[in-house]
């Protein structure tokens, strides 16, 4: 417990260090967000309609952008190399790395979704319902995409094919989060969305450092 | 059934056959790839060999 | 006697011991998936009748499931083998699971186009966003992350490792993929074909269906064994036992 809280600190620390790279993730998502209604048109009816995709595919894209850093640093100065062979488990480590990228580039997401939905229209409820499902939801996103980071470490094409790898495990998260929203906006329930979200958080709590762990003894082998 | 209601299949000609075709179309086409890669391969080892005895 | 060797099978593991194999059956894998399909397509077209509801274009069915099982099938089978090669770093399992993949996506490419075809006539949509074919949709993805991954990484041996290890992570798709028309209300219609009940369908229906999906798999095994057999001469060429062949293959 120890070692996580010390990593996590190092690692915020570190990242604090270089704060544009944390501002970038921010700033793509809400430049993301404000290219649609430049594109589709301003009527506040439809963008209230496509605002809970937009905000969701916002995210995913601004989450998906930063996982490349999260083994990069530690694999160039060798750093990551000594957290294998360390006696600490390797999935513990990778548990806080993911905390530490979560902080820095998921809970901002879901602390700026206030005002980027407000942008789009969305009343007061939705945007509450919108928060919950991206605080629950980006975690997630973080987890799956540490399996995908630790498999893609220094190959060539790196960024765009974590994408490709991590999207389609994407999906399911996007559906239920976004259709979380879209349900509070009918005015239906939302209590199934969120307990498929919540499985989907405790499942890659359980599975995702575990997984990453392994990609990570396969790509330092 | 005679041939021209087979070819038909009741007005849905276009999703029947388009159906069935491209599937022999793809998998007729993964075979011959593969049959053109083996005979490139082979053609590629037998003159490296020629080569090397040579 | 020698089959019930462990020493036997070990020695399949290896790409020379299983060329040979791999060589002979392919004809007569060939030979019956062809014998298999003729049968199979005059059931489905000739023996099999009109349907009361879809007229004709029911007739899909018999191309579009066997597609979808092989499908899924081929992908859980890909894994298993990459499971072995992650587990027991044989090379045979690594080559095969690898062989598996292409195959496996061009059946689930398959399996949504002609699902479109039929769609349109049936519920006048080529497309719909719901449960099944989402996650169909998502397996498509998961091939070609899996192939895209391998192609990527120079070293054989991590990336056969890494796109193992991707693939065992997108298995959660396959029961999802299985049980989406239990859990959700989706325009897909359920199973008509279970292991416990007799089939719900017009037995000459049935029995082209069961033909095609045997067809389909032949031709797995025949596309695989003929990847499997490239991928041994490319990787082999520069041995003896490889020469040997090829020059005796005049």
């Amino acid at each position: 417990m120890k070692v996580m809280r010390w990593l996590v600190w190092r690692d915020m620390t570190l990242a604090l260090r270089r704060k544009a790279e944390v501002l970038t993730t921010l700033l793509f998502f809400v430049i993301v967000v404000s290219l649609f209604p430049l594109g589709v048109g301003p009527e506040i009816d439809m963008l209230k309609e496509i605002a809970p995709g937009v905000l969701w595919v916002a995210a995913l894209l601004a989450s998906m952008l930063s996982l490349n850093r999260l083994f990069a640093d530690d694999y160039v100065d060798g750093t990551l190399e000594q957290m294998i062979i360390s006696s600490q488990p390797l999935a513990l480590l990778v548990l806080s790395k993911v905390l530490s990228h979560w902080f820095l580039t998921g809970l901002p997401l879901v602390l700026i979704s206030p005002v980027l939905g407000m942008q789009l229209g969305l009343d007061g409820d939705s945007i509450v319902i919108l928060m919950l499902t991206l605080l629950i939801g980006t975690p997630v996103l973080s987890l799956i995409g540490a399996v995908g980071a630790g498999l893609t470490l220094g190959v060539r094409g790196g960024g765009v094919l974590l994408s490709l790898l991590i999207l389609p495990l994407y999906i399911p998260v996007l559906i239920f989060g976004s259709g979380a929203v879209d349900a509070a906006r009918s005015g239906l329930g939302v209590d199934a969305h969120f307990s498929l979200l919540g499985a989907f958080l405790v499942a890659s709590l359980l599975l995702a450092p575990l997984g990453a762990a392994a990609a990570l003894r396969i790509s330092l082998d | 059934m005679n041939l021209p209601e087979f070819l038909d299949m009741g007005r849905h000609a276009f999703y029947v056959w388009g159906s069935y075709g491209v599937v022999a179309l793809f998998m007729l086409l993964e075979v011959v790839l593969l049959v053109l890669k083996k005979r490139s391969l082979t053609q590629s080892i037998a003159r490296l060999a020629r080569l090397n005895r040579g | 006697m020698r089959i019930f060797t462990k020493a036997y099978w070990l020695q399949l593991s290896s790409p020379k011991a299983f060329y040979p194999i791999a060589d002979k059956s392919i004809p007569w894998l060939i030979a019956a998936t062809i014998l298999l399909s003729l049968v199979g397509l005059y059931y489905a077209f000739i023996i099999a009748p009109i349907d009361y509801q879809q007229g004709n274009s029911y007739r899909i069915m018999f191309i579009h499931v066997p597609a979808a099982w092989m499908g899924m099938w081929i992908y859980v089978v890909m894994c298993a083998y990459a499971v072995i090669g992650l587990v027991w770093n044989t090379k045979l399992s690594n080559m095969m699971a690898a062989a598996l993949a292409p195959t496996g996506a061009l059946f689930t490419f398959l399996a949504l186009w002609t699902g479109a075809l039929w769609g349109k006539p049936t519920w006048g949509a080529y497309w719909v966003w719901d449960a099944r074919l989402t996650s169909f949709l998502i397996l498509l993805f998961l091939y070609f992350g899996f192939m895209s991954l391998r192609a990527a990484i120079d070293d054989p041996r991590r990336a056969s490792r890494a796109s193992a290890l991707l693939a065992l992570v997108g298995i959660v798709n396959i029961p999802i993929i299985y049980f989406s028309v239990k859990w959700w209300n989706t325009l897909h219609q359920g199973a008509s074909i279970t292991l416990d009940k007799a089939p719900t369908m017009e037995s000459s229906m049935f029995t082209a269906m069961m033909l095609m999906t045997l067809a389909f798999f032949t031709y797995t095994f025949a596309v695989a064994f003929m990847r499997v057999r490239n991928e041994i001469l490319e990787k082999e060429k520069n041995s003896a036992w490889v020469n040997e062949i090829v020059g005796s293959d005049k």
